[in-house]
């Protein structure tokens, strides 16, 4: 029997980006040549990276492009969320507290 | 939902009484709750495809569409003519409707998959790409010296095997049709399948040998 294959993904994050891309493809919101140039950019410049986080950064900047969201946006949001998940106790569900 | 002040951050130390995300975890939520928030996609069907990717499609399928190519000979014609068809009649159509290509190996030529710009890939026969099909060595490597990558994957062809190497874009994935091994007259479709390796059918191996299977 051939050997078992490397896990599909390392941490949740990895398939959560993953599927964003695939499901934004296949809504039409971009196509998979623009995704394969927008991944192949990063690629080049991989350096330290890991396959993933290139594959995010490719995201990052495809739905900027798209106008799907702004950058400012974006940040904001990680903000939101860095500030979330440290006023959540452990073991809690982390939740974006919207007003 | 009424605002909690973070009475958690009043320390000013190292310290965090509550949780914390990677950046890159950060990252990742800040862009898909936006595009939730913007209809762009639903969480569900993200779930729905990790577990598709995670569980369902994989290098047995591929090896599916293989085995039964060794097995019918007009399969194998219709696989060689039309893949993206023949692929599709087993039930494996990719989601990004990507054009299929069958390339048979053969003992004067041996073929060899890799995608140069990134990693695309045949996902809907082989699932998602191995790690080093992804990594910059084998992607620039398997064009300019398919030989000496070929045996540090423990392949030595004879020297009068040529080495075709398909270069994978994001319209045109590659299959390979790998040999199919001596000794296994009668077999059932099911275990010539087993016989199929993932690495065979990106060329950088071929496929296993009966006793394998002992």
């Amino acid at each position: 029997m051939s050997p078992p294959d490397d896990p599909v993904f390392n941490e949740p994050w990895e398939a959560q980006a993953f599927a964003m891309a695939v499901s934004l493809e296949a809504k039409g919101l971009f196509t998979w040549t623009e995704w394969a140039e927008a991944l192949g950019r990063e690629i080049k410049a991989q350096g330290e990276r890991s396959y993933y986080e290139c594959w995010l950064a490719a995201l990052e900047r495809l739905v900027e492009e798209k106008r799907l969201m702004s950058a400012a946006e974006r940040l904001t949001r990680i903000n939101e969320w860095d500030r979330a998940a440290k006023a959540t106790p452990h073991g809690q569900p982390i939740e974006l507290d919207r007003s | 939902m009424p605002h909690d002040h973070d009475h958690d951050h009043a320390h000013g130390d190292d310290h965090h009484h509550g949780s914390e995300l990677s950046p890159i975890a950060l990252r990742v939520k800040a862009l898909e709750s936006l595009l939730v928030e913007k209809g762009y996609v639903e969480p569900e069907a993200l779930d729905t495809l990790i577990e598709t990717y995670e569980t369902k499609i994989g290098p047995r399928n591929g090896a599916r569409v293989v085995a039964k190519a060794w097995s019918d000979p007009k399969y194998k014609a219709w696989l060689l003519d039309d893949a993206t068809a023949a692929i599709a009649s087993l039930g494996y159509t990719g989601r990004q409707g990507e054009h299929m290509v069958t390339v048979e190996n053969t003992p004067e030529t041996h073929n060899l998959v890799v995608c140069t710009l990134c990693s695309c890939y045949p996902w809907s026969v082989l699932g998602l790409p191995p790690v080093w099909y992804k990594a910059p060595p084998y992607r620039s490597r398997a064009v300019i010296d398919p030989r000496g990558v070929l045996t540090e994957f423990g392949l030595m062809l004879p020297d009068d095997t040529a080495i075709s190497v398909w270069d994978s874009t994001a319209e045109i994935r590659y299959l390979v049709l790998p040999m199919r091994p001596q000794g296994t007259e009668g077999w059932s479709e099911e275990k010539l399948s087993q016989l199929v390796t993932r690495d065979s059918m990106i060329g950088t191996g071929i496929a296993l040998a009966p006793g394998a299977l002992l």
